[in-house]
């Protein structure tokens, strides 16, 4: 058996939840990798679950690919910004996987969400992966930070039910500094969306000193507001889940010792979504 | 009270004319018993000062004559188990008769309805220490139905329902009575969403399908023990304990070889021969033994219903129920995951046996990985139907007493614990001592992909060959169901609907987190009341034993 179809095989989900996901796609050769990447025809999953109530409407499919360009300092799965990390799956073997869940998920009003890593860093695998569940009737949402949103086409937009997008800051320079990388192209997708009409849920990480601030939250919020396509707004308090996959993969950790918000300070940051008029959870 | 004496001597009449076989002269003498029981009921209700000979007139009354016939059976039987019925469903119409001509408030129905809970969870105080020591927990199995649809489509909820349900805010939650949900997708949202809610606050209620159960047995129906359908007054069931399917794997592979003492137990048999278990040569084993495990089980089964009938006949019990009910005898297996896991392994990574000085098979070394039950994988998921159609075939061919009617559960309740200890290391890594799944339930920790995979594996398993039960235990921390209470509620519902309307059978749902149940065991006296379900009823958590705690805790929380 070679490498790649033993790697073919390697379970799609987790020994456990803690599991660390390295290296599996490691002996994938790169002239496989580069097609995976140009055809989407085959794609690298970190993990795979059912019947999560926490990424979209009801009770979801959730699949998470490996590779991201964002290096947030409050990541808790810093074992999926390498794509190699992740499993190399067909299509296929996705599409089927799925299958098997289409009938629940009508019945749940559920669907499916393509979550990662950042789904868009393998966007020919993601777009077709989405296509092929909404072929079976499966309501489907993307998970993404926006940054690579322009790798859609306006019809492929038209493939995705709803996009979960990830606002990490509204400060261009504080941005840079949580995540390494720049908001702008967030925020064109954001609006791009908006101009298509096509539904947002915004996801909000609130972190103790730094995204907590007043000003972040309400201008991250007047933005949402302005967009007129952003249905709900999850604000999400940082947690320390992830902490020992940092100290496991040898990665500095810079919010070792960060408490979780107080449930004060995430009342108040949901206040201020909603007194933009947003509809906040 | 008098008509049912009078029916009572009618059907006896009937027999007056038949052949004095050993079967009716047992069953004239039976209805003679049910007769004399009937008078002592009535006599026992004269003594609390109430004359049931008439009808009741009102729905007090209708909620006593019911408690008092209650009372009475289960005196009979020491507070041994003794469900219920549908009676939420049929009571409603005194209550609203009540309601209606201004005899009764809301308040007032709902008080009657408390007293009637309060009465029966002191039950157990019936009981005799030796029982209490058996079953842990304060289970009593005074199951009540509720809910379900009527074979004319018209939904069997009544306000009564409601009613029912609402004691677990107005009471606290409790193991009993054993609430179960007839639940079927057809239901009213409104209820839908109520019983969902319930689930979520108290966890102190059990989900089983209304369709799978009409469909099988008629729509008037409820449950006996925890989840074993029945006609209700037309039918009842000999019981007990289960069989260690995973013992019997492997007592096959040591050719009758108990594997924790060396004795020879089963009949002797060549054991596996080579140092890596082959998949077709332990299959053919595990079926021959199979064959003389249902032997010895059918066996012992009859002669314990025999004995209890001649020596403890249920009087009144029966004397509640029509002549010449049917009667099914329910046999019940344990370990379905551990076999069906040992199974794959064997059939899809390599298996080595270790031998001791003996020769015994004593542990297992697996290489390679292989599917598990509980991740919606047809691979596995087919093996674990292979056993309890296999088993059941196995069962129905030994006769039964009374020529009762086969039947078998996939439900252990917390006897998977027990069951566990006693059993040795098995092929699928699991080691020995360490606890069985409960009921049909996915190892502990291999459901992998979520509930929705695992339930989906569970309700794989084929009813006809299950007809006493198939039981899931849903464990689920509130986060895991959604960020905010009405999330919560509508994916539960949603969830449901989705299971029901397939063939999931039955489902547990505990609502719980790590940290409140660790808790518990630490800080018992916090939490008096902490119940949750254990396939097949709810238990109260801070009553098991530590061990029985542990293992619930290490269960997967989904969604943590």
């Amino acid at each position: 058996m070679s490498n790649l179809e033993q790697a073919q095989q390697t379970p799609l989900e987790a020994r456990s939840p803690y599991e660390l996901r390295v290296n599996l796609g490691r002996d994938v050769p790169e002239s496989d990798v580069r097609m995976a990447l140009s055809t989407g025809e085959m794609g690298f999953l970190h993990s795979f679950t059912s019947g999560s109530a926490v990424d979209g409407p009801g009770m979801r499919v959730v699949a998470w690919t490996s590779g991201c360009q964002f290096r947030c300092l409050y990541c808790h799965n810093p074992d999926t910004w390498t794509m190699t990390n992740g499993i190399p799956v067909t299509l296929a073997r996705a599409s089927e996987e799925l299958r098997k869940y289409r009938h629940g998920l009508k019945i749940m009003s559920g669907g499916f969400t393509l979550s990662g890593g950042e789904p868009l860093m393998q966007d020919r695998f993601a777009v077709k992966l989405l296509s092929a569940a909404r072929a079976m009737g499966i309501h489907t949402a993307l998970d993404t930070n926006g940054s690579l949103g322009s790798r859609l086409s306006d019809g492929e937009l038209e493939e995705i039910d709803l996009i979960l997008l990830d606002i990490k800051s509204w400060d261009s320079e504080r941005h840079k500094k949580l995540t390494g990388m720049d908001i702008a192209s967030v925020l064109d997708f954001a609006r791009r969306l908006s101009a298509r009409k096509r539904p947002i849920w915004l996801r909000f990480v609130l972190v103790p000193r730094m995204t907590d601030d007043a000003e972040t939250v309400t201008q991250v919020a007047r933005f949402a507001a302005a967009l007129g396509n952003v249905h709900r707004v999850d604000v999400l308090p940082f947690h320390q889940m992830g902490r020992f996959k940092w100290k496991e993969l040898n990665l500095k950790y810079s919010l070792q010792d960060v408490q979780p918000p107080t449930p004060e300070v995430v009342a108040g940051a949901c206040a201020r979504f909603r007194t933009e008029g947003l509809n906040v959870f | 009270m008098s008509r049912l004496i009078q029916r009572k001597e009618e059907e006896k009449r009937s027999l007056d004319s038949m052949m004095s076989t050993d079967d009716i002269i047992r069953d004239r003498e039976e209805l003679s018993e049910q007769i004399r029981a009937l008078k002592e009921l009535q006599q026992m209700a004269l003594a609390y000062g109430f004359d049931i000979s008439g009808p009741a007139r009102n729905a007090r009354e209708a909620v006593q004559w019911l408690y008092l016939g209650y009372l009475a059976a289960v005196k009979e039987q020491n507070g041994a188990a003794m469900s219920l019925g549908r009676t939420s469903t049929f009571l409603d119409i005194y209550f609203e008769r009540d309601l209606d001509s201004g005899a009764l408030t809301e308040t007032q129905a709902q008080e009657i309805v408390d007293d009637f809970v309060i009465k029966l969870r002191i039950v157990r105080f019936l009981r005799t220490p030796e029982y209490d020591e058996l079953f842990a927990g304060d289970p009593t199995w005074v199951t009540e139905s509720i809910g379900g649809v009527g074979d004319d489509g018209r939904p069997l909820v009544t306000k009564t329902s409601f009613r029912f349900l609402q004691t677990l805010y107005n009471l606290g939650p409790a193991p009993e009575p054993n609430l179960t949900i007839w639940y079927s997708p057809r239901l009213p949202e409104a209820f839908r969403s109520f019983a969902a809610k319930v689930a979520i606050d108290t966890s102190s209620i059990q989900f089983e399908s209304d369709e799978i159960m009409r469909r099988a047995w008629g729509d008037d129906g409820a449950i006996a023990c925890c989840v074993s359908p029945m006609l209700i007054g037309k039918q009842m069931q000999f019981f007990g304990a289960r069989a260690n399917l995973a013992k019997c794997l492997l007592y096959a592979i040591n050719g009758g070889r108990d594997e924790i003492s060396g004795d020879q137990i089963g009949p002797k048999t060549t054991p596996v021969q080579g140092d890596i278990l082959e998949f077709d040569e332990v299959l053919g084993k595990f079926d021959a033994m199979m064959d003389w495990l249902a032997g010895v089980y059918v066996n012992a089964m009859n002669a314990i219903h025999y004995m209890h009938d001649k020596y403890a006949y249920e009087r009144v019990e029966m004397a509640l129920h029509d002549y010449a009910p049917l009667r099914t005898m329910a046999f019940g297996l344990a370990g379905l995951s551990v076999v069906a896991d040992s199974l794959s392994a064997i059939r899809y990574a390599k298996v080595r046996v270790v031998r001791d000085t003996t020769g015994l098979v004593t542990d297992y070394q697996i290489e390679g990985d292989f599917p598990q039950f509980g991740n919606n994988d047809n691979r596995v998921d087919q093996l674990a139907s292979w056993v309890v159609t296999t088993f059941m075939s196995k069962l129905r061919k030994y006769p039964t007493y009374r020529n009762a009617l086969h039947t078998q559960s996939v439900l252990t309740i917390t006897s998977n614990v027990v069951y566990g200890k006693n059993t040795g290391n098995t092929p699928d890594g699991r080691r020995r001592g360490e606890p069985f799944a409960p009921g049909a339930n996915p190892m502990h920790g291999r459901d992998k992909r979520g509930i929705h995979a695992s339930a989906a594996s569970v309700a794989k398993i084929p009813y006809r060959d299950a007809a006493d039960g198939i039981s899931l235990t849903a464990t689920l921390v509130p986060e895991g169901l959604g960020r905010v209470l009405q999330d919560r509620i509508n994916n539960l519902r949603n969830m449901l609907d989705a299971f029901f309307s397939v063939t999931g059978y039955h489902m547990n749902v505990n609502v719980l987190n790590r940290e409140t149940l660790l808790d518990a065991m630490d800080h018992p006296e916090k939490y008096p009341s902490l119940t949750i379900r254990v396939s097949g009823y709810a238990v109260n958590f801070v009553r098991l034993s530590r061990e029985q705690q542990m293992d619930v805790i290490n269960r997967t929380f989904h969604g943590q």
